[in-house]
C-alpha cells in the first residue's frame, strides 16, 4: 500500500526532491506549495523539477545532497545531511547533536 | 447499461452502472457533510470522481506537479509484521531507498508511549545510528494509547467497568487521572528521541480512548513544543470524531466530544503540533465510491481551514482505503489521486 501511494501521489523520496520539500514543511511548518517552491529556488530549479529524477539526480550529486545509488566518495548519511541543512537554510536536530557531541 | 468493475469497504468485488457509483458519490458525501456540518462536493467533483471509478485502468494517479509529502505511521513495524526479517535500521533503508519514501519512521513492536518508556534507552541507540545511516527526514513514533492506563493493565479504575455500574464521576476521574500519566509518559520518551537527533515525533492514533486520550496527546503536544521551540510534532487521529468517552473535557475552553477533522485540526495547531493528520473511516457495507466521497468530503473541509500542514490517514480502513490486509492497487491509487487532487492538503 506504502508503495501504491508512493506511485499514485507521493514526490518519491530521496530518489528527487520528496525528502527535502519534507524537511522544509518538518522544520518551517510551510504549507506544501510553499514549501515546493523554497526548496526549487534553494536549488535553482523549477518547481516541476522536483520529482524529476533525472534532473534531481544530477542536482543533488552536484550538491552532496545524498542520492539513491551511493558512489564511491559521494557524501552519504549524516555528511549529505550537514550539506542539505547547509542547501536548505535549514537546522537538522541531528546534524546540530552531531556538531554537539564531536565539538565540531 | 455498462456495468463497471467496483468493491466495496470490505474490498469485495461487484459490478455497477455509473447511475449507481453517481447516486454513492452523492450519499456519501452528504452523509459528511450532514454530521460534520460543512459542504458537499460540487458537480465537478463528482464527476471527477465518476471518471476515475469508470476508468478501466488499474492504477490511477495524479498529474504531474501535484504530488504531496508522505508520512508513515509504525513503519519500521510493519516490515516485520509481513515477516520480513531484517532489523530495524535496513527496514529504514528499504523505505529510504526502495520504497520512495519521503519520510519515515522508527517505531517499537509494541507500538504505545507507555511500553516504550522503560526501554526508551535501548531505543534512543537505534535511532540514533539510523540517523547516521540514511538521509530522509526519521521520525519516532508511537500511539498514546490511554487504554493501556486501565486495569487490569494499567494502575487506575477501567472506566468501561465504572459505567455500566452507573458510576459515571468515577469513570470521569479515572480517565482525569489517566491521561496525566499518559502525557508524563509521552513527554518522557518525546523529550529522549528528539535530544537523540530525531527530525520528528509521531502521536500516532490519537484520540483512541476517546476524549481523555486526545486531550493528553494536545497536551503532551503543548509541554514538547514548550521544552523543544523547533521539535515538529505530528497527530495522527485514530478515527474521525472524538468519542466523547469521557464527554465533557475541553482544551482552550472547546469541548472535544464529537470533534471532526476540521474542528480537531483547530485544536492541533492551538496545541503546536507542525503536522495533523486527519480520518474519514471506511464503512464496508457500503461501496468504494461511497466511502471516497466521504472521506474527501470530510478531507477538504479540514484542508480548508488548516493553518498547518495537513497528511490525510489513507492506510487500511481509513481515508477511503479498504478494509483488509492487503488493499486492492485499484482502490488505493484512486483514493490516492482523489483525495490529492480534489483537497487542499500537504501530504498523505
Amino acid at each position: 500500500m506504502a508503495i501504491t501511494h508512493a506511485h499514485a501521489s507521493g514526490m518519491g523520496g530521496m530518489r528527487v526532491a520528496g525528502d527535502l520539500v519534507a524537511r522544509v514543511q518538518m522544520a518551517r511548518g510551510m504549507k506544501l506549495a510553499q514549501a515546493k517552491a523554497y526548496v526549487a529556488e534553494k536549488l535553482a530549479v523549477d518547481v516541476s523539477e522536483l520529482t524529476d529524477p533525472i534532473v534531481m539526480t544530477e542536482v543533488r550529486t552536484d550538491l552532496g545532497l545524498g542520492v539513491v545509488t551511493p558512489l564511491p566518495g559521494v557524501p552519504k548519511g549524516i555528511e549529505a545531511k550537514f550539506n542539505i541543512a547547509r542547501v536548505l537554510d535549514i537546522d537538522i536536530n541531528c546534524v546540530k547533536r552531531f556538531r554537539e557531541r564531536t565539538r565540531f | 447499461m455498462d456495468q463497471f468493475f467496483h468493491r466495496m469497504g470490505d474490498g469485495s468485488a461487484v459490478q455497477m452502472t455509473a447511475k449507481q457509483i453517481m447516486a454513492d458519490l452523492v450519499e456519501g458525501s452528504e452523509d459528511a457533510a450532514d454530521r460534520g456540518k460543512i459542504p458537499p462536493l460540487a458537480k465537478e467533483e463528482y464527476d471527477y470522481l465518476l471518471d476515475i471509478f469508470c476508468s478501466p485502468h488499474k492504477f490511477i494517479s495524479v498529474e504531474p506537479g501535484r504530488e504531496v509529502i508522505l508520512t508513515y505511521d509504525a513503519a519500521t513495524l510493519k516490515i516485520r509484521r509481513v515477516g520480513v526479517h531484517v532489523d530495524r535500521i535496513q527496514a529504514l533503508q528499504i523505505y529510504e531507498k526502495i520504497m520512495g519514501a519521503d519520510t519515515m519512521e522508527l517505531a517499537h513492536v509494541d507500538y504505545s508511549y507507555k511500553p516504550v518508556k522503560p526501554i526508551a534507552t535501548f531505543e534512543q541507540p537505534i535511532l540514533e545510528q539510523a540517523l547516521l545511516a540514511t538521509h530522509i527526514p526519521l521520525f519516532y513514533g508511537a500511539q498514546p494509547n490511554l487504554g493501556l492506563y486501565s486495569q487490569p493493565d494499567g494502575p487506575f479504575p477501567n472506566p468501561s467497568e465504572l459505567m455500566p455500574m452507573g458510576k459515571i464521576k468515577e469513570a470521569q476521574e479515572s480517565y482525569e487521572a489517566a491521561l496525566e500519566d499518559l502525557v508524563k509518559d509521552i513527554v518522557f520518551v518525546g523529550s529522549l528521541m528528539y535530544e537523540s537527533g530525531a527530525d520528528g515525533i509521531n502521536l500516532d492514533t490519537a484520540g483512541a480512548a476517546g476524549d481523555a486520550d486526545f486531550l493528553a496527546t494536545l497536551i503532551a503536544t503543548e509541554k514538547l513544543k514548550a521544552k523543544y521551540p523547533d521539535i515538529c510534532i505530528e497527530i495522527g487521529m485514530a478515527g474521525e470524531f472524538v468519542l466523547g468517552m469521557h464527554s465533557q473535557l475541553t482544551y482552550k475552553g472547546e469541548r472535544l466530544a464529537g470533534m471532526y477533522a476540521h474542528q480537531q485540526v483547530k485544536m492541533a495547531e492551538a496545541a503546536g503540533a507542525t503536522i495533523f493528520g486527519p480520518v474519514s473511516n471506511t464503512n464496508t457495507s457500503k461501496s468504494a465510491a461511497w466511502n471516497l466521497a466521504r472521506a474527501i468530503t470530510f478531507m477538504k473541509a479540514c484542508g480548508e481551514i488548516a493553518n498547518i500542514p495537513i497528511h490525510p490517514n489513507m492506510g487500511m480502513g481509513v481515508g477511503g482505503v479498504t478494509v483488509n490486509d492487503q488493499p486492492p492497487v485499484d482502490v488505493v491509487s484512486r483514493s490516492s489521486a482523489a483525495m490529492t487532487t480534489l483537497c487542499r492538503l500537504d501530504g498523505l
